[in-house]
């Protein structure tokens, strides 16, 4: 990397930077504008318009619209298996790297966690379902909490990997020789150091559950659908109510809008040490 | 770096009788070994439970057809004739070879964007992280919504694309409903939703180069090109080919965009093979025929894997 200082060849780089930085934002920001238009509208292309709340109002109040529904959802499936995710892969990512499991434990159970990482998620929902139903899950948050879990699992395992595998041995140790049990020094010692390294994970823990699609579509039904489910309802409906739909993805975007603004070093973070979406 | 946080870490497997056993007292191994299956186990069940148990139960249903019969699932042998039906199924083949293609053009068109983006973005002196928030964004939006948003940008009637096209006098075209473009304009799509993730990778791993490399060339009088040629893409080499290699296996899972752009139409011009499975799974319900697919998806992502490894392990190696 070199910061270069002449001034033309900056430019260049501005030009082309600010060009792609456009076709980034103009696809979201016209979506967004469609929500406030009317049907009409937007469908004779003009340009101009009076922004109008009707498609907001009709997502999130109208008696045959469940948006609320959904997004209250979303709410409880992201949260819950971001919280377990956390919790589980924290522990093993400690085990693995820190105590003194046999090295083809470690292995095999990484090496799987990768492979399962890569199968396309609709490949393992039929047996998700069938296994749902026969231990009476189905339609229910529990199975697709648990799925999310599982299919967030592999990328919280190597992020907190890497991130317990940077807390400095010889404090382990140091704290193992005072007598501090293991739940005191994973709580006292290992757990502040690992703080930022679990917002990173969190984060996009939450923002991939939040916007898991495939399996959401198939482990639930009316009531248990999450955002992703509804607003895909909207494309399938005979006539399409274009301006509603995209009046839904300008909310479904919104969590993931605030976690960009409080919380993008955390996202970097997570994204550049895990390298894997 | 992405070369490095894309292994597998290699276990810090302490020596036995290591440190730890220096402390005296109560029997500390004992301690460790409870310890060490209260921290592990949680992760291992959930795996067991929910990855190797329903490939199980995809390897069995492969062999069986399941019918209903008065609410109760008829399971009927059917040997292999699944797994030797799959060749001729002409909608699992189109949806290899869609995805293949896919995978190709998507992921190339995402490392080269992707790359020239970061190189540009780590030699500018100013607004740095006002590009990086910007390219984020594509990233943390749901699949779904990708394709809710492209569907109307690409919307024949009044999407934006068409009406720009129409500012400078071509016609408007069916870019989601013609057989020539439906697969490029998917291909496309996902090029937005996921360059900016080579952006960021790229862009992590440029600026953790070693700077003293560029000063010795600089003195040397190097001008930027050959920076780019003879510093930057060998020593960003490993990176850039562990990332194609796995980013290309990655692009197996797509199906929310093909979901809502197309639905793999028309005819099967944009048929993906994650689509694939849903139809045959979930939508005409053959559940014997839709595992024996599933074993064969696994199967195939599994010698693609073991391809990434080699490829990243053979670079490991050059570097």
């Amino acid at each position: 990397m070199r910061t270069d200082t002449a001034a033309p060849r900056q430019l260049g780089s501005h030009v082309i930077l600010i060009a792609a930085a456009i076709v980034v934002i103009v696809p979201v920001l016209w979506v967004v504008a469609a929500g406030f238009r009317t049907q009409i509208s937007l469908l004779t292309g003009a340009f101009f318009f009076t922004p109008v709340l009707t498609s907001f109002i009709e997502v999130l109040f109208s008696k045959t619209s469940d948006f609320l529904v959904n997004y209250r959802n979303s709410l409880i499936v992201g949260l819950t298996s971001t919280a377990l995710c956390l919790v589980v892969a924290t522990l093993a990512a400690w085990s693995l790297h820190r105590m003194r499991w046999p090295g083809w434990v470690v292995h095999i159970f990484l090496a799987w966690a990768l492979l399962f990482h890569m199968i396309p998620p609709i490949a393992l929902a039929g047996a998700w379902f069938t296994m749902a139903r026969a231990v009476g899950l189905d339609n229910t948050f529990t199975a697709l909490i648990l799925a999310h879990t599982v299919l967030n699992l592999p990328m919280a395992l190597w992020l907190m990997g890497v991130f317990v595998r940077e807390v400095p041995r010889e404090l382990e140790e140091a704290a193992a020789i005072d007598g501090a049990s293991t739940p005191l020094l994973l709580w006292r010692i290992v757990l502040p150091i690992i703080a930022p390294g679990l917002a990173a994970t969190g984060v996009l823990t939450f923002v991939f559950s939040w916007n898991e699609f495939a399996v959401a579509l198939n482990l639930t039904m009316k009531q248990t659908a999450t955002v992703p489910v509804a607003i895909a309802k909207f494309a399938q409906d005979f006539e399409i109510l274009y301006t509603q739909m995209a009046a839904s993805a300008a909310l479904s975007i919104l969590p993931a809008l605030i976690l960009l603004l409080i919380g993008q070093r955390y996202i970097v973070k997570g994204l550049t040490q895990g390298a894997v979406k | 770096m992405a070369s490095r946080s894309l292994a597998i870490p290699a276990p810090d497997v302490a020596p036995r009788h290591a440190t730890r056993s220096a402390k005296s007292g109560h029997d500390r191994h004992g301690d460790d070994r409870t310890w060490r299956w209260v921290t592990f186990g949680p992760a291992l069940a959930l795996m067991l439970a929910l990855s190797v148990l329903p490939l199980a139960n995809l390897l069995v249903t492969s062999f069986y057809d399941v019918t209903w019969a008065q609410g109760q699932a008829v399971w009927s042998p059917v040997g292999l004739a699944h797994y030797l039906a799959l060749p001729g199924d002409e909608l699992f083949r189109a949806g290899l070879r869609n995805t293949l293609i896919f995978a190709i053009g998507a992921v190339g068109g995402q490392m080269v964007i992707g790359f020239a983006l970061a190189l540009l973005c780590s030699r500018v002196a100013h607004g740095r992280v006002v590009y990086r928030t910007i390219f984020i964004l594509p990233i943390l939006i749901p699949g779904i919504v990708v394709g809710a948003i492209w569907k109307l940008m690409l919307n024949y009637d009044f999407g934006l694309i068409n009406q720009a096209i129409g500012l400078i006098g071509l016609d408007p075209r069916d870019w989601l409903g013609a057989n020539e473009t439906a697969l490029a304009s998917v291909i496309v799509v996902d090029i937005w939703h996921w360059t900016p993730f080579c952006f960021l990778l790229f862009l992590a791993g440029i600026e953790s180069l070693p700077q003293d490399v560029y000063e010795a060339a600089r003195v040397d009088g190097a001008k930027a090109w050959q920076e780019l040629v003879y510093i930057t893409l060998p020593m960003m080499w490993p990176a850039i080919l562990v990332t194609f290699a796995f980013r290309l296996v990655l692009a197996f899972k797509v199906f929310d965009e093909v979901y809502l752009l197309t639905s793999g139409g028309p005819g099967t011009a944009t048929e993906v093979v994650s689509f694939t499975l849903y139809q045959r799974f979930f939508t005409e319900d053959r559940v014997g025929y839709g595992a024996a697919m599933s074993v064969a998806v696994i199967f195939i992502v599994s010698l693609l894997l073991v391809l990434a490894l080699t490829t990243r392990r053979r670079s490991e190696a050059s570097a």
